[in-house]
């Protein structure tokens, strides 16, 4: 009974991976790979280099890896931090009695709605440098018109912004749902027990929240950390490439030009690479805590 | 974040990759011969990847092909259109796996070499579709060639002009186009001065620094030594002087991010006085307030640079032929029809565009003086390097550009990492000219 998921997974997963890892191990681009198209006839002529292209990019003479994997770090660790900040925040105030706390929740919950490529697109207008609502607002506070998209450092903070907006309503949910697990009997008692606000929150809603924040911390992460498409609709296709992130430089390698197939299916396999070594050692991380209470 | 890309998305470049290398396109090897001596007796069906505006331009080609398939009944035409800034990838990936290719292609006359190069394009010398060669204008025929075979049949060219706002201009006391970039930078102070409006719009975007690299007769490469050249003395010059435009405020500081855009938007509220720009943009700038009178647009060539040359890029398309179209008499038939003298003139005077046959700058063509202006400006306009990375050194040079044009990189710094990239990724054998 195992046979169809081993067949099922290995046509969709082992051999677009298998291919993958020996693309990265040869040379080849669009031009040298053999192929007959009608009348032309193109011959392979390309070459298995061993482990040429992960040593040229990671000793740095392909040059644009260490820029973007540090970019790249700063901004999963900036998003997925106000993502969980911002997230947790709306939760607690949300989960709280009040009036009309259902519509709350669905106006929060918006920007979740939105498919990213509108929201981004949206976005991108409002940071419009002459014609965008942003600068239209400083311009009345006296302040001057801003550069969102030129200046490269405004450029990675629109960016961290717009997926904030985009991110947080996925937290809060998953928070919320979190919070409501908690047994209201544990915060009863501790309120008897003469706990202060503050005490709760650390000693009771913070470790009940644990397994979901454990969860959405490590798939906030992987999403973020290839977060292609605000990354490359907001800041453009070839503006700028310091606040480019690993994904969108293997798409671009992948796409641009004369496709470079080996030397995308590296950076592929290097972002593949990093993500698991993180998550390994974050459930590991995880784990050790859960022994240690 | 959030219904994530994450590990489907390294997979899904990795099965991207994969799926790159198939290929088996089929196609009879036919010379044409057929199509030459009896085209009546040709059928079959012809896709048509059709890249023009598909509200501005498409119409006026859909009626073509209705023309087409009254005069050719046995051959059905699909026509699709394809938006202009998807083409090439889209055309790229399905000539390379083989599936779902058009038989004809509206390809961009920079995109051509490169799709020759890869083997995607059928050579139409001395093909039916390469008809009457001698009447072609000679830029937009070396445009389709690629090492002395043409790929492409001419269909339509332009070229960047000075565009002016006359009204501006006699409010400046300006009585003439500027014809060095010394005198835009005096026109614009003027401007400034008496009219209230900005000088000149430089698009930040790299297709427009060329009018300043062949102003002091220099250019991005030198294909035939192999030289990259963008980092020499004389293209620094060029883009030194359009640097000082944006200094000296004779032109307003680009926007980063759609900087083309908001320059048009000015340019056609009366707040601009000068753009550059080429044919495609006048029927938008017809429709804004300064131009509702269209005979307030001047339009000249764009300004010379010190060595007293005034030269603007060719552009325009070419209809290609895809190697492995299995119609190649249907689609040489197609292809003629659609760039013959008659049916260009036909387009030009329904949407403006320039025809690239000699026979078919007819008067009522030129009549028109927009369509005139560039006729002329096409004479001195320059052909772009034969090279199949040329549409490629763009989008590099694009990031340097326009950080170099809002003053946030000093133009040597930005033309020496231009060159290194190019270098480096694109023309690995050629030396870089210091």
């Amino acid at each position: 009974m195992v046979l169809p998921v081993v067949v099922v997974l290995a046509v969709l997963v082992g051999y677009p991976l298998g291919r993958g890892i020996y693309l990265s191990l040869t040379d080849a681009n669009e031009a040298n790979v053999g192929r007959t198209i009608g009348v032309n006839h193109i011959p392979s002529t390309y070459e298995f280099v061993g482990l040429d292209n992960y040593w040229k990019v990671l000793s740095g003479q392909e040059g644009h890896f260490y820029g973007r994997l540090g970019w790249t770090v700063v901004w999963t660790a900036a998003c997925v931090f106000l993502h969980y900040a911002i997230g947790l925040g709306l939760a607690l105030l949300l989960n709280r009695r009040m009036r009309f706390r259902a519509l709350y929740r669905v106006l929060l919950i918006l920007p979740w709605a939105v498919p990213a490529f509108v929201a981004t697109f949206s976005w991108r207008l409002m940071f419009n440098e002459k014609y965008g609502v942003l600068n239209a607002m400083l311009e009345k506070l006296g302040v001057g018109a801003v550069d969102w998209l030129g200046d490269s450092t405004l450029q990675k903070m629109s960016a961290v912004a717009v997926n904030v907006w985009l991110g947080v309503p996925f937290m809060m949910v998953a928070i919320l749902g979190g919070l409501q697990s908690i047994p209201a009997e544990l915060h009863e008692a501790a309120e008897m027990d003469g706990a202060s606000p503050w005490q709760r929150f650390r000693h009771v809603t913070l470790p009940g929240l644990r397994p979901v924040s454990g969860t959405v911390i490590l798939l906030g992460t992987i999403w973020t950390f290839n977060m292609f498409q605000v990354i490359y609709l907001l800041i453009g296709q070839g503006a700028s490439s310091e606040s480019e992130i690993l994904v969108t430089y293997s798409y671009r390698l992948a796409f641009q030009g004369i496709r470079d197939y080996a030397g995308s299916a590296t950076y592929g396999i290097l972002i593949l690479s990093l993500l698991l070594v993180f998550a390994v050692f974050y459930r590991r991380l995880l784990a050790r805590q859960e022994e240690a209470r | 974040m959030r219904r994530g890309i994450s590990v489907a998305a390294v997979v899904g470049v990795l099965a991207l990759t994969a799926t790159a290398c198939g290929g088996d396109g089929g196609g009879g090897g036919s010379d044409g011969s057929k199509a030459a001596k009896d085209p009546g007796s040709v059928s079959g069906t012809v896709t048509w990847w059709d890249t023009s505006d598909a509200t501005n331009e498409a119409p006026a080609f859909k009626k073509l092909v209705k023309d087409f398939e009254a005069k050719y009944p046995k051959i059905k035409v699909d026509y699709v259109n394809v938006p202009f800034d998807q083409a090439q990838q889209k055309f790229k990936t399905a000539a390379s796996t083989g599936k779902g290719a058009p038989d004809v292609l509206r390809s961009d006359v920079g995109w051509t070499p490169g799709f020759a190069q890869l083997g995607y394009l059928k050579d139409l010398t001395g093909t039916p579709a390469l008809d009457k060669t001698d009447d072609f204008l000679e830029g937009p025929l070396k445009n389709a060639a690629y090492e002395g075979k043409t790929y492409g049949v001419p269909q339509v060219t332009d070229t960047l002009g000075l565009l002016y706002n006359k009204d501006l201009f006699k409010k400046a006391g300006v009585d003439k186009p500027p014809a060095t970039w010394q005198e835009v930078k005096d026109a614009a102070k003027k401007v400034k001065e008496k009219a209230g409006a900005d000088g000149i719009g430089l698009s930040p975007d790299s297709y427009y620094s060329l009018p300043f690299l062949y102003g002091e007769k220099s250019d991005m490469v030198d294909a035939a030594a192999k030289k990259i050249t963008i980092s020499d003395a004389a293209s620094r010059k060029g883009i030194e002087t359009a640097v000082d435009l944006v200094k000296s405020g004779a032109a307003p500081k680009p926007a980063g991010t759609d900087g083309y855009n908001a320059l048009k938007t000015d340019f056609k509220n009366g707040k601009l006085a000068m753009l550059i720009d080429g044919p495609w943009a006048t029927k938008e700038l017809f429709g804004g307030e300064a131009f509702k009178n269209k005979d307030n647009l001047g339009i000249a060539a764009v300004p010379a640079g010190s060595t007293g040359v005034a030269g603007a890029p060719v552009g325009g398309h070419n209809l290609v032929v895809y190697a492995g179209s299995g119609n190649f008499d249907a689609s040489y038939l197609f292809t003629r029809f659609m760039t013959d003298a008659e049916h260009q003139t036909e387009i030009s005077k329904s949407i403006g565009l320039l025809p690239t046959r000699k026979s078919a700058y007819t008067p009522e063509v030129l009549a028109d003086p927009v369509r005139k202006s560039f006729h002329e400006a096409l004479a001195t306009a320059h052909p772009r390097p034969p090279i199949p990375q040329g549409g490629d050194l763009f989008t590099v040079w694009l990031q340097h550009y326009t950080r170099i044009l809002t003053l946030k990189e000093e133009p040597q710094a930005g033309l020496d990492a231009t060159a290194k990239e190019w270098k480096s990724a694109l023309l690995k054998d050629y030396a870089v000219q210091e």
